[in-house]
């Protein structure tokens, strides 16, 4: 699956809960309609950024996807700002 | 006749009773609107122990970073986690005691369980080094940067002994009505 994006925030090897913090100050800078991309491996993630497209109210979760990378499971994660 | 008059004079009427309507409607709504919750959370932060403390700042990180209003207040054994210093100049003997025993800041502050006299917190900091997990101090200092509110409760502060030169910069200080002035319009509100 290829999924256009914009932005890219490369939040692996943290913990909870730095991915959100880290996409949130790069999502506040993207334009309508851009779509961000974050690359976790913190399982947590995917039930964060879910919890986190909820509450924030311009983020819409686009699509969330596992890839292997350098070895590593990697939890892709895609917020488009409304 | 009388048909007549009343269809002439009723859309007038109609009019006016509407519009008063709409008056009270709108008044209602702005009434409501007043007391509708922000998107914000408020706790409380009582424990003055490092784990405790911790998932208070990760929570209010989280918060902040999803777009939350966030307050804290800092009260109690609570405050140990905010000072910087400490001095006795002023104080009873009792708050001299009390500031003397009590930590000063989150490097002092030791966990809730199998703390050891300080070892259990030197060996839950290197395990969240390990694990890539932010330092509390770092995690406390991401929560200031995100705007969350932090306020020290004045009256422990004054039963303590506890001066605002001894806490940290950027605390406001405040009562149970500000922390309550926030509560009451926070969508979430714990107590750590």
């Amino acid at each position: 699956m290829e999924i256009r994006y914009d932005v890219e925030v490369d939040a692996r090897g943290l913990q909870c809960p730095m991915p959100i913090v880290n996409a949130r100050k790069t999502f506040q800078t993207l334009q309508s309609g851009q779509t961000l991309r974050v690359l976790a491996t913190d399982p947590g993630s995917v039930n964060d950024f879910k919890g986190w497209a909820n509450m924030v109210a311009d983020a819409e979760l686009v699509a969330q996807e596992t890839a292997e990378m350098d070895g590593k499971t990697v939890y892709v994660h895609y917020v488009r700002k409304k | 006749m009388d048909g007549q008059a009343v269809v002439d004079r009723a859309p007038g009427a109609d009019l006016s009773a509407l519009e008063a309507q709409v008056q009270q409607l709108q008044a209602q709504v702005d009434a409501l609107r007043v007391q509708l919750p922000d998107n914000r959370l408020s706790m409380v932060v009582f424990s003055g122990d490092l784990d405790r403390v911790l998932a208070a700042f990760v929570i209010a990180s989280g918060a902040a970073a999803s777009g939350m209003e966030v307050s804290m207040f800092f009260t109690f054994w609570g405050l140990t986690a905010l000072r910087q210093k400490r001095t006795t100049r002023g104080k009873t003997l009792f708050q001299k005691l009390m500031g003397w025993m009590t930590p000063v800041g989150l490097r002092g502050l030791g966990v809730s369980k199998m703390n050891f006299g300080g070892v259990g917190a030197k060996m839950l900091r290197a395990m969240m080094r390990q694990q890539g997990v932010p330092q509390p101090e770092a995690m406390a200092q991401m929560a200031r940067e995100l705007g969350v509110r932090i306020v020290a409760c004045q009256m422990s502060m004054d039963v303590m002994g506890i001066r605002k030169e001894e806490l940290i910069d950027g605390v406001e200080v405040g009562g149970v009505a500000t922390f309550l002035g926030d509560a009451t319009r926070s969508k979430t509100t714990l107590f750590i």
